[in-house]
C-alpha cells in the first residue's frame, strides 16, 4: 500500500510538473540555505581558527578594564595603565621575552604633496619581537629616542608606496603628522595581508614616549602586548602578570581585577563563539524560510485535495478507507517536500563549494547536516501535509462523488 | 441476500426538509437482476447510493446476508464496498489522465493484490469487455461506450457479489446500450447479483425483475420472464 501510494504520488507530481516545481522551490531554497550556512559557517570558523593560531600562540594581550564579550569589549573608561605598570612587568617577571605598550591612532601623514591616512602605533623595540616584525632599511629605535620621545618613525611598506616615488630615498626624510614632523629612521619588511584581509604593512611605528607627548598628551597606556618565553606555560605567565599588576594597581586579592589578560586561545574561544552564534542565527533564518516553504506545500495540497474531490469519491466508492486516502495525500506532500529537499541539498553543497573556493576558506561538508536537512524536509511534508490529507480523508463518499 | 425495511431518506431539516424516500421495503435474492425505474426525481439514485453503502438512510434497516449494514463503522463500510460491491456510475467516473488499465487496477490496490496479479486480472477483465486493444488509453481518448465498459470492468474486477449500476446506458446510443446490457447480463449469468437503475424500458427488459418508484415509494414490483 505504501509503495503504491509512493508511485501514485510520483505520478501525481509529474502530472503537475510546473506546479510541483514551483511549490517545492520554497523547500529547495530553505534546505539549500541551511546547508550552505552551516557548512560555510564551519569552514569559515575553521579557517579563522587556523590563521589566528598562526598569529602567535605565545603572545598575551593586556587591556585595562574587564572584558566579558571579547576583545574590544574593554571599556575605554577603564583606568589605563601607567608607565610604572609597564616597568614592574619588565623588571619583576622573568618569564616574559618581550613587553611592549601599544598606543593606537589613525592619522593623515604628509610628504611633499602626497598625503595618506594610516595607523600610528606607539611602541618600543619589543614590539618587533611580539609581532615578528623585521627592519628592512635603517634601524629600530635608539635608547635615546625611546626615553625622550624624540621624533622618529619606522614606516611600513604600504605607507612608503603611498608617499614616495618608487626609487626615492626614504631614510632620513621628514614626514608630517598633524602639527609635528618626524624623521624616518627605518622601514619594515613587507608582511602582506593577514587572514582577515587587513593590510599589515599599512602602519607607522613611533616610540611610545613620542606618541604620548605629541599625540595623546598624557602618559596613559591602553594596551600592552607581551611575548612569553618558549617552554613557559601561558597560564603561568598569566598568573604572574595578574599578581604583579594587582600589586602595582593596588587591587586586593579578592577584588575583581581592573584589567584583562587575553591570550590568543581566549581570542580563539571568542571567535568560535561568535561564529557559532552567527551560524545558529543564519540557520534560524534559513529555518524560517523552510517553514514558509512548508506553508506553500500546504497551500498547494489543499488546492489539490479540492481539485481531486471527485477522485477521492471514486476511490472511496471502490473501497478506499479514510486511512488509505490520508496516506495517499500525506505521502504526496512528503515526496514533494523530500524532492525539494534533495534538490536543496545539492544546491546547498554547490553553493558551499563555490563560496569556499571564492573566499578561500576551508571546504567542510558536514554529512550530519545533510541527513538532518533531508529528514527535516520530510518532516515538513508531514507537518504541512497532514491537514490537507485529513481534509481529504474525512470526506463523505457520496458528497465527494457529487462534487462538481 | 439484501433486505431493506422501512428505509427513508430526508435531505435538509426543519422547513426545507424534503423526504426523498418514504419507506422502502425491499428484498433482493442472490443472482437476481433487478431494474429500478421511475420518473426523474423519484429517488432512484438515492436508493441505489444507500444500497451501495455510499450514503446512509435516515431511518430503516439495511441488512446484507444477516449483517446489519447500518451498524457498521465508516471503515467497515469501506471494506463492504471493497470486497462485496461493484459500482457503475451514470457519469463513468473514471480517473482522468489515467490509463484504462490503471483505472481497472485501482480497486485491486485497495484489496492488497500484488502488482503482477493486478495487471493480469485487469487485462483479463478489460478483454472480457472487449477493450484489449485500448488498455493504455486515457478516458479522454475513449468513446462514451468504451469509457462505460472500462467502468464496468473496474466494477467487476474485484469479483463482487453485487453489481450496482446507476443508469449505465444513460449517456449511450441504442446500439452501445445493448452492448453494455449484454455484458451486464453476462456477468449476471455468472452469478453476480445486479441492481440497475434505468429509465429505458428497452434496457429494463434485460432484468428479471422491475421495481417502479414514484415519489419515494415502490409503486410496482414485478418479475417477468426474460
Ligand atoms: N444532496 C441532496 N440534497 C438535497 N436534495 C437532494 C440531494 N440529492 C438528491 N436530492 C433530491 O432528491 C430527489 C431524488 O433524487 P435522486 O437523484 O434520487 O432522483 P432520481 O430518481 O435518481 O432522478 P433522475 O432520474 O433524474 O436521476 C430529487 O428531488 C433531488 O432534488
Ligand atoms: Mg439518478
Amino acid at each position: 500500500m505504501l509503495y503504491n501510494a509512493f508511485l501514485q504520488a510520483i505520478r501525481e507530481i509529474k502530472r503537475n510538473m510546473m506546479r510541483s516545481a514551483l511549490t517545492a522551490i520554497g523547500i529547495v531554497i530553505g534546505i539549500a540555505s541551511v546547508i550552505a550556512m552551516v557548512n560555510i559557517g564551519k569552514g569559515a570558523s575553521a579557517s579563522i581558527t587556523q590563521s589566528v593560531s598562526k598569529l602567535g600562540s605565545n603572545n598575551l594581550l593586556i587591556l585595562p578594564g574587564q572584558t566579558r564579550g571579547g576583545p574590544g569589549g574593554a571599556s575605554s573608561f577603564a583606568k589605563p595603565f601607567k608607565p610604572n605598570d609597564l616597568n614592574v612587568l619588565k623588571s619583576s617577571i622573568n618569564t616574559l621575552e618581550a613587553v611592549s605598550p601599544v598606543e593606537n591612532t589613525s592619522m593623515t601623514v604628509v610628504y611633499k604633496d602626497q598625503n595618506y591616512r594610516t595607523n600610528i602605533k606607539g611602541v618600543n623595540n619589543d614590539y618587533f619581537t611580539v609581532q615578528s616584525l623585521e627592519v628592512d632599511l635603517g634601524r629600530k629605535f635608539e635608547k635615546s629616542e625611546l626615553r625622550t620621545g624624540q621624533s622618529a618613525c619606522i614606516v611600513g611598506k604600504t605607507v612608503v608606496k603611498k608617499l614616495f616615488a618608487p626609487d626615492e630615498n626614504v631614510l632620513g626624510q621628514k614626514i608630517r603628522l598633524k602639527n609635528f614632523s618626524c624623521v624616518i629612521v627605518g622601514t619594515l619588511v613587507e608582511k602582506g595581508a593577514n587572514t582577515f584581509g587587513g593590510d599589515q604593512d599599512d602602519l607607522i611605528l613611533v616610540p611610545t614616549k613620542m606618541f604620548q607627548r605629541r599625540i595623546s598628551g598624557n602618559n596613559n597606556i591602553h594596551m600592552i602586548t607581551v611575548s612569553v618565553k618558549k617552554n613557559i606555560p601561558l597560564e603561568e605567565a598569566k598568573l604572574q602578570i595578574d599578581q604583579v599588576l594587582r600589586e602595582s594597581r593596588h587591587i586586593k586579592a579578592n577584588d575583581e581585577a581592573d584589567f584583562t589578560i587575553l591570550s590568543f586561545t581566549t581570542l580563539l574561544d571568542t571567535i568560535s563563539q561568535i561564529t557559532a552564534i552567527l551560524t545558529v542565527m543564519l540557520g534560524a533564518v534559513a529555518a524560517i524560510s523552510l517553514i514558509v516553504g512548508g506553508v506553500g506545500i500546504m497551500n498547494i495540497m489543499l488546492v489539490s485535495v479540492t481539485e481531486r474531490t471527485r477522485e477521492i469519491g471514486i476511490r472511496m466508492a471502490v473501497g478506499a478507507m479514510a486511512a488509505d486516502i490520508l496516506i495517499q495525500f500525506l505521502i504526496e506532500s512528503v515526496v514533494l517536500s523530500a524532492l525539494g529537499g534533495i534538490v536543496g541539498v545539492l544546491l546547498g553543497l554547490a553553493i558551499t563549494y563555490g563560496v569556499a573556493i571564492g573566499l578561500d576558506i576551508q571546504l567542510i561538508l558536514d554529512p550530519s547536516i545533510t541527513v538532518l536537512s533531508l529528514l527535516f524536509s520530510m518532516l515538513i511534508g508531514v507537518i504541512f501535509g497532514i491537514s490537507p490529507a485529513r481534509k481529504a480523508a474525512n470526506m463523505n463518499p457520496i458528497d465527494a462523488l457529487r462534487y462538481e | 441476500m439484501i433486505k431493506l425495511a422501512g428505509i427513508t431518506k430526508t435531505y435538509g431539516s426543519g422547513e426545507v426538509a424534503t423526504q426523498v424516500l418514504k419507506g422502502i421495503d425491499l428484498q433482493i435474492e442472490k443472482g437476481e437482476f433487478v431494474a429500478i425505474m421511475g420518473p426523474s426525481g423519484s429517488g432512484k439514485s438515492t436508493l441505489l447510493n444507500i444500497l451501495g453503502a455510499l450514503d446512509v438512510p435516515t431511518e430503516g434497516d439495511y441488512s446484507f446476508m444477516d449483517t446489519n449494514i447500518r451498524g457498521l463503522s465508516k471503515d467497515q463500510l469501506a471494506l463492504f464496498r471493497r470486497n462485496i460491491l461493484g459500482f457503475v456510475f451514470q457519469g463513468f467516473n473514471l480517473l482522468k489522465k489515467t490509463s484504462a488499465l490503471a483505472n481497472v487496477e485501482m480497486p485491486l490496490i485497495y484489496q492488497g493484490v500484488s502488482a503482477k496479479e493486478r495487471h493480469k486480472r485487469a487485462l483479463e477483465v478489460l478483454s472480457s469487455v472487449g477493450l484489449q486493444e485500448r488498455v493504455d488509453y486515457d478516458p479522454g481518448q475513449l468513446s462514451g461506450g468504451e469509457q462505460q465498459r472500462v467502468a464496468i470492468a473496474r466494477a467487476i474486477v474485484t469479483r463482487p457479489k453485487v453489481l450496482i449500476a446507476d443508469e449505465p446506458t444513460g449517456n449511450l446510443d441504442t446500439k452501445r446500450s445493448h452492448e453494455i446490457m449484454q455484458l451486464i447480463t453476462g456477468f449476471n449469468r455468472e452469478g453476480i447479483t445486479v441492481v440497475m437503475v434505468t429509465h429505458e424500458e428497452e434496457m429494463a427488459e434485460y432484468a428479471s425483475r422491475i421495481i417502479r418508484l414514484r415519489d419515494g415509494m415502490i409503486e410496482k414490483d414485478g418479475h417477468h420472464a426474460v
